[in-house]
């Protein structure tokens, strides 16, 4: 069990490789409860890989990644469906299952995970469709919902257990723009009702901007910085103010490393 | 802020029962406040007093809710007295505010 000052994600050293790629270059990494914390970053900085390896998808080559005190690359069974249980994650897609309703999707995480009452797991599960404004949707199925709705959907089935620890991959993407707002508006509030932690991976800057206590910038498979909204807004970094004026990136080339990809038989 | 202990007592105050809960109200024992709830409904109306409740996931407002409904089905009163704010916080994270009859304390709800 962690502290209650001990932060609630704790990664450090953390590299990642995909074949001869590596991703993140030994990353340090910290969140504590009841944050909102925004990973920005282009596509190929390393957000996608991060927040892999801190739902636990991959294991580290290098380096540890502890949720709630766990170290997921250690921990027993019983000790990472212990933290599972505490961890709800709206993936980019939804990943709802298509041959469930709405509402037993939902609901599935309760029947999976708690012997509670099947009345109460049917008003906890529908209690979330209201809160993401899906109230009276349950007998729906994923095909007849569209792009904003399924985001509230998985929305809804990342917190029917309350967890502790959100994560939430792009929530604006896709989405119209008054979609988008409210989302962040339920992110904000899902913090202050529910008193979740959570961890946004976004790469819109309004929306980042909005929700954000603090925003960790990563770019080509490293931090550039972790700061409050003011000091990343404001911060001289070229990379990062690139990133935020939209300027397209220079991109290095490593001649050696290039020709080798190329040309080597065994990648 | 000091823990409050986990807590839920019902008293009887002639006709009306009130339940009274304090502490964190989670997953792990909210099924006893449903089962109070559901029990102190056996008997006349009820009164869910929440001032000590630091916090209330939504399993603990699924008692409350089955519990509304319960009443109602039976004609009997349901009311929330004294919610803390991490309670109405959550109530109108749902726009139960909206739904439920709340009162500031035991002689309104009494009386209401």
């Amino acid at each position: 069990m962690t502290s209650a000052s001990a932060p609630l994600i704790d990664v450090t050293k953390l590299e990642a490789w995909y074949g001869r790629r590596r991703i993140l270059n030994g990353v340090d990494f910290a969140v504590n409860a009841g944050e909102i914390r925004v990973i920005m970053g282009g596509s190929g900085s390393g957000k996608s890989t991060l927040l892999r390896h801190l739902l636990g998808l991959h294991k580290p080559r290098s380096g540890t990644v502890r949720l709630l005190g766990v170290d997921i690359a250690r921990a027993s069974e019983r000790e990472l469906l212990a933290v599972r249980r505490q961890i709800g994650v709206s993936f980019q897609g939804g990943a709802l299952l298509t041959s469930l309703s709405v509402g037993d999707n939902v609901a599935l995480p309760l029947r999976e995970h708690t012997n509670l009452d099947e009345a109460t797991i049917r008003i906890m599960s529908r209690l979330k469709l209201e809160v993401v404004n899906l109230g009276g949707f349950q007998d729906l199925m994923p095909a007849q919902l569209s792009g904003g709705m399924v985001k509230r959907a998985a929305l809804a089935r990342a917190i029917a257990m309350d967890p502790k620890l959100l994560f939430f991959d792009e929530p604006s993407a896709g989405l119209d723009p008054v979609v988008s707002a409210e989302l962040d508006e339920l992110i904000l509030r899902l913090r202050d009702a529910l008193r979740m932690t959570i961890v946004v991976v976004t790469h819109e800057l309004e929306s980042a901007f909005k929700i954000a206590d603090s925003i960790t910038v990563l770019d080509q498979g490293d931090i550039l910085m972790t700061g409050t909204v003011d000091a990343v807004r404001h911060c001289d970094n070229e990379r990062i103010q690139d990133l935020l004026n939209r300027r397209p990136r220079e991109i290095q080339v490593d001649a050696d490393a290039y020709l080798k990809r190329l040309t080597e038989e065994a990648a | 802020m000091n823990a409050v202990e986990n807590t839920c007592v019902t008293e009887d105050l002639g006709g009306y029962a009130l339940v009274r809960v304090g502490g964190e109200v989670d997953l792990s024992w909210s099924q006893k406040v449903r089962d109070a709830i559901l029990a102190a409904l056996r008997g006349g109306d009820v009164g869910v007093e929440l001032s000590r409740v630091a916090y209330i996931d939504s399993s603990g407002i699924a008692a409350l809710v089955e519990g509304f409904q319960t009443a109602r089905g039976k004609g009997r009163r349901f009311a929330l007295i004294a919610a803390s704010k991490p309670v109405l916080a959550v109530l109108q994270l749902a726009r139960l505010d909206k739904v439920f009859v709340l009162f500031a304390d035991v002689e309104a709800a009494r009386a209401g």
